[in-house]
């Protein structure tokens, strides 16, 4: 790893005025650090948000607010989560492994925007609010590309917040090693009508599948997603799986959830 | 250079380091606790598992810096004196090791594993190890050192 300068922030302003011109803000640190050891990231500043009281979930009543360095183990095991969106529950509960998920953070995740993690197929599927120190964004428009999203520099998730689906489901298929999403599709029933979130498969990274909600609003069952038929040339291949595969996991997935909706 | 205070295995730990210097790096190069592995470097293999307050995490993941006012227990820190913990003598005594390297993770992994689920299923075990991998055993006893040791654990 190429020498860095970490600065404990002690407040969001602290920590947004620390970030100068080649920094990193670090959460729980599950994707940076190892990309900083693999001399892919070289931050001459590293400023880490834990001391900036970003931790915790609260029942605002329509929606489920969660605290952006909240780590997955304490969203996976919230009985708030719990009772009032499950699928958030049990994907926080299934990302990575047991040391991942007591170090991760929902807003870490987000902020990286990975293609193939589990988080960002929630917040455009439940259709959340990213809350940060200066706006809120709404996450069709937070997730801009792949690794990109529509934060500035110097700009930090707060909190993220989930409106409560009528019902709503999560189903990825993990690669067996690293338990990242090959492809994970997320179906909530909102007051808005249905919508599907897939990632793991596009070039882009996360993205609504317009075919499946239309299928899905028409008709609400697992036969309904089996009969679309999934359109693979905007689905990456890669090492782990072809764009014809993933596509077949895409209508596969979504079916599924829609069983556990 | 950063001046860092934590608590390693009972032990007040006070010193200047590098900015990048991982914990792991730190607990066995500079305390000279080697119980702690590096196995694959890259956050898969579980071997340089600690316990950080109590929650157990990749130390080859986090920057000492970041362990500033922590209570941090190695594999060193887990026996009762010259008595070893029953998650260690559990798999001694079922053959939970071949070479022995992937070992103390495991042991730290299960610890926490048991700690919060007193009575795992198989398939609950190999579930919580997930983040440890081990190349000789097949795992098998591993699961069984865990389960025996969830029962010694139980009963104390």
């Amino acid at each position: 790893m190429y020498k860095t300068t970490y600065i404990k922030a002690e407040s969001i302003d602290h920590a947004s005025a620390s970030i100068g011109d080649d920094g990193k803000f670090l959460a729980g640190g599950m994707t940076l650090i190892p990309t900083m050891k693999q001399r892919l990231a070289s931050p001459e500043i590293l400023v880490d948000l834990g001391g900036c009281a970003l931790s915790g979930i609260e029942d605002c009543g329509a929606t489920i607010k969660i605290g952006a360095m909240t780590k997955h183990v304490d969203v996976a095991t919230s009985p708030i989560v719990q009772s009032a969106i499950p699928a958030l529950a049990s994907l926080a509960g299934n990302i990575g492994d047991r040391q991942v998920r007591n170090r991760g953070t929902i807003g870490g995740s987000l902020a990286n925007n990975d293609p193939s993690a589990c988080y960002p197929a929630a917040a455009l599927g439940m259709d959340a609010i990213i809350h940060t120190n200066s706006r809120d964004i709404e996450a069709a428009d937070f997730f801009v590309g792949m690794f990109e999203t529509d934060l500035e520099e110097d700009e930090i998730i707060t909190a993220v917040s989930f409106p409560k689906p009528e019902a709503a489901a999560y189903v990825k298929f993990p690669n067996p090693a690293s338990r990242y999403a090959m492809v994970g599709v997320c179906v909530a029933k909102t007051s808005d009508g249905i919508r599907v979130a897939v990632t793991g498969g596009g070039e882009d990274g996360v993205f609504r599948h317009d075919e499946l909600e239309a299928a899905l609003s028409a008709e609400f069952s697992p036969a309904s997603a089996r009969n679309v038929s999934i359109d693979a040339s905007e689905i990456v291949s890669d090492m782990h799986g072809t764009a014809d595969y993933r596509a077949q996991l895409v209508g596969e997935l979504t079916a599924r959830a829609v069983e556990m909706c | 250079m950063t001046l860092v205070n934590f608590n390693l295995n009972g032990k007040a730990v006070s010193a200047d380091v590098p900015d990048n210097t991982l914990l792991v790096s730190f607990i066995r190069e500079t305390m000279g606790l080697t119980g702690t592995h590096i196995g694959c470097d890259t956050s898969q293999c579980g071997a340089c598992i600690v316990h950080i307050d109590g929650v157990s995490i990749k130390s080859c993941s986090m920057l000492a810096v970041m362990a500033e006012g922590a209570n941090i227990t190695t594999i060193e820190g887990i026996s009762d004196g010259d008595a070893i913990h029953p998650m260690q003598q559990a798999f001694h005594e079922n053959h939970g090791l071949q070479c022995g390297f992937c070992t103390p993770g495991m042991v730290m992994s299960a610890i926490e594993l048991v700690g919060q689920n007193p009575n795992p299923s198989d398939s609950e075990v190999r579930e919580g190890l997930e983040g440890n991998i081990c190349r000789c055993t097949g795992y098998h006893n591993i699961v069984k050192s865990v389960q025996s040791a969830a029962a010694v654990m139980a009963r104390k």
